[in-house]
């Protein structure tokens, strides 16, 4: 009995080995960086499998850790055969592990070739969405403030509100009537949790380099990454608009560093504030919400207005921070087998269909006609002022920003502030001694 | 007997001592040799000498800030801890009734892991602190002070236990004796119950100590360093080091190896120290 028991037990050991031996069928890992809409990628998966019957394993990063996550993926022996980098900076570190994409067939889809990331004349990465962020607005609530008879302000509609000393108004009269409109407060949380300071310590810090680095003429990018140091010299601007949210916000300021973007996405959702600054990646945040009351047809865009001269043509802040990679260490195969998904997805019907519904890229393909554009809401209005007349967008420079501390050293000392443990002279400081140290490391 | 022992000894230590190797030994190599290299994945390194050590300490002042903070908690704690667990001990080898519910209970927390303590703890104390308008990362000595509440909570049960089965050992006869002798409860205490209970104390201060020093969930979940990376212990500063920055691997190695060696070095002193005050029964 025994000894038929360890015979059992050594063929089943010897089986199990011979399984790994065997060849593995070309198998696509996808290393996801958006959170949000991590369930679609595995609906996509497992339809591509059905359609070709190639396996893609679709993995996601937690938000905010995506740099740990790839770090100790590609470690691994069964590494992602597609990563994301998010720009030049991200390329620095990754550019051993990206696969020269020049000739493939995703590349030849990509609209504006200049769109791609490249070391030299070798393509790293092509970007599969723009994205556009502002200030979301619930139309709905405005209309009932310019329809008020308390009003304090002759603004009839937003297309008045085309500068930061009419935002700050209105935003200040709204606060004072929001009862009569029903709401908690103007603005959502301003999310000060730790990994949820993206929308401030990047996004909205954007605009004041933004400008800093166009006055110094030409690409502002390009400018900021030969940037030893920074003046922050529109940091008045950014004290203007943050001061605006914190001030006018659902929640006291002492309690913003529980929050986090789900928090403030809901909060307007729900119709408990008017504004959240976002971007139009966020639709499918608002949308999905259970008990959401926002009506589709009343999420618009505005631009970030910080009291800078001449903003009244300013747009919204368009780019992309996301480019698919092709891990150049894994078999070609499976570099093929990768590509292969990629051009499906961006260039089927199939794929293109999940990517305009579900995923609600604004995907730079040629493969997209115009009436494949997606349908949600904020994309539209990210075309719309993409668009508009007269009205130019503010570059993403925050590809600039020499690393992700950096980042986090502005999140903490702006929750400092908020918390009043420091002013705002000791914010500036902040942020441009931690931009000297780290563009010196 | 002793002779087929001794034939099949290496094949029975074998499947133990490749779990060790490969769990243990050769990780804990490959890190002392990746502090001195740089490198992104573990496989592709170049060597580099001291300069991830240097820059450690000299680049900017984090890593020692976590130093200093975490040889406070780990001071305040390990008293505290040690001292409440003595004393829940002594209460609960007095006979009183329903000692073994109380015993259950307080050893309770230790079993929960770190991560789910210390969110817990965190809305526990964001709640209490949502009356003033303040969360946990206010100050830095709210972080601390919570910290040092968590950790309370959830070791001294478990140190509490170590002393019991200290105290139950003690033979009655040492205390008639003390009785005969007439001394009082303080005498008791000083002169009979801490030296019989020495092996436990050692135990207990290694187990604090290593454990205060080490302490990185609970970290992570109630503070994870906020605000400004004030409330950060040499753990969490070490995988931020390793993981916040690109090309800064080897730094976070270098740290972690100092950590070791000062951990190696305090549990070494300690074990000294406490070992020589033990008493033969």
């Amino acid at each position: 009995m025994k000894k038929l028991f360890s015979l059992l037990l050594a063929l089943m050991l010897a089986s199990s080995m011979l399984g790994a031996l065997a060849e593995a069928p070309v198998e696509i890992y996808f290393l996801n960086f958006k959170p949000e809409i991590a369930t679609v990628y595995e609906e996509i998966a497992k339809a591509y499998e059905a359609a070709t019957g190639v396996k893609v394993n679709v993995m996601t990063a937690a938000s905010g850790t995506y740099e740990q996550t790839l770090r100790s993926e590609i470690a691994k022996a069964d590494a992602p055969t597609i990563f994301q980098i998010n720009g030049p900076v991200g390329l620095t570190s990754w550019k051993d592990y990206c696969l020269d994409l020049s000739g493939t067939a995703f590349y030849e889809m990509l609209s504006d070739k200049s769109l791609a990331v490249k070391d030299g004349d070798k393509v790293c990465g092509i970007p599969y969405v723009v994205e556009g962020y502002g200030i979301i607005y619930n139309n709905a609530i405005m209309n009932k403030y310019f329809a008020s008879a308390n009003k304090a302000t002759a603004f009839q509609s937003m297309d008045e509100v085309n500068n930061f000393a009419a935002l700050k108004a209105v935003v200040e009269d709204m606060t004072a009537l929001k009862d009569e409109l029903g709401i908690q407060g103007v603005f959502a949380s301003t999310s000060m949790a730790a990994g949820e300071q993206w929308r401030w310590q990047t996004h909205l810090l954007n605009l004041p380099l933004f400008y800093e680095f166009a006055d110094m003429g030409g690409d502002t990018v390009l400018s900021g990454l030969a940037a030893q140091e920074i003046g922050f010299t529109y940091g008045e601007n950014y004290k203007n608009i943050f001061d605006l949210y914190t001030n006018n916000s659902v929640t006291a300021k002492g309690l913003l560093s529980n929050k986090t973007v789900n928090d403030s996405m809901a909060e307007f959702a729900l119709g408990q504030c008017a504004m959240v600054q976002n971007g139009n990646w966020g639709a499918s945040q608002i949308l999905g919400v259970a008990g959401n009351t926002v009506a589709n047809e009343d999420i618009k865009f505005m631009p970030i207005y910080t009291g800078v001269e001449g903003e009244e043509t300013q747009g919204l802040c368009i780019g992309t921070e996301n480019y698919l990679c092709i891990n150049s260490q894994v078999s070609p195969e499976k570099q093929q087998a990768s590509i292969d998904f990629l051009v499906w997805l961006y260039s089927s019907e199939e794929g293109k269909a999940y990517v305009k519904n579900d995923l609600m890229f604004l995907a730079p393909f040629n493969t997209f006609e115009d009436d494949e554009k997606p349908e949600d809401p904020l994309s539209k209005e990210v075309l719309r002022w993409m668009e508009k007349e007269g009205v130019n967008s503010v570059q993403w420079t925050f590809a600039a920003f020499p690393s992700e501390e950096f980042k986090n050293y502005v999140g903490d000392a702006l929750l400092e502030y908020l918390q009043g443990s420091m002013d705002w002279e000791g914010v500036h400081q902040v942020v441009v001694d931690s931009w000297k140290s780290e563009r010196a490391l | 007997m002793q002779k087929t022992l001794r034939k099949y000894f290496p094949l029975f230590v074998l499947p133990t001592l490749i779990a060790f190797a490969v769990v243990f030994l050769i990780p804990f190599l490959m890190g002392i040799y990746l502090s001195f290299t740089e490198f992104t994945t573990v496989t592709n390194s170049r060597w580099v000498g001291l300069q991830n050590y240097v820059t450690a300490f000299t680049t900017n002042r984090e890593f020692l800030n976590a130093l200093w903070f975490t040889v406070k908690f780990a001071a305040v704690s390990v008293v505290s801890i040690n001292v409440i667990g003595f004393l829940m001990a002594s209460l609960l080898t007095r006979g009183i009734r329903g000692t073994n519910v109380f015993r259950t209970v307080f050893f309770l927390p230790n079993l929960i892991g770190g991560i789910v303590l210390g969110w817990i703890w965190q809305m526990i104390f964001n709640g209490i602190l949502y009356h003033y308008e303040m969360t946990l990362t206010y100050s830095p000595s709210f972080g601390f002070w919570g910290l040092v509440i968590l950790m309370n909570w959830q070791m001294i049960g478990y140190m509490m236990i170590i002393y019991i089965a200290g105290i139950q050992a003690i033979p009655g006869e040492l205390y008639d004796a003390a009785d005969v002798d007439g001394a009082g409860p303080w005498q008791k205490l000083t002169r009979v119950t801490l030296p019989m209970v020495m092996p436990s104390i050692t135990i207990c201060t290694f187990l604090t100590l290593t454990n205060s020093f080490k302490l990185f969930d609970q970290n992570l979940a109630l503070t994870a360093g906020a605000p400004s990376k004030k409330t950060a212990m040499l753990a969490l500063d070490i995988y931020n080091t390793f993981y916040g920055r690109n090309g800064w691997e080897g730094v976070g190695q270098a740290k972690a190896v100092v950590f070791f060696l000062l951990v190696a070095l305090l549990a070494f002193l300690q074990l000294r120290i406490t070992r020589r005050r033990e008493v033969d029964q």
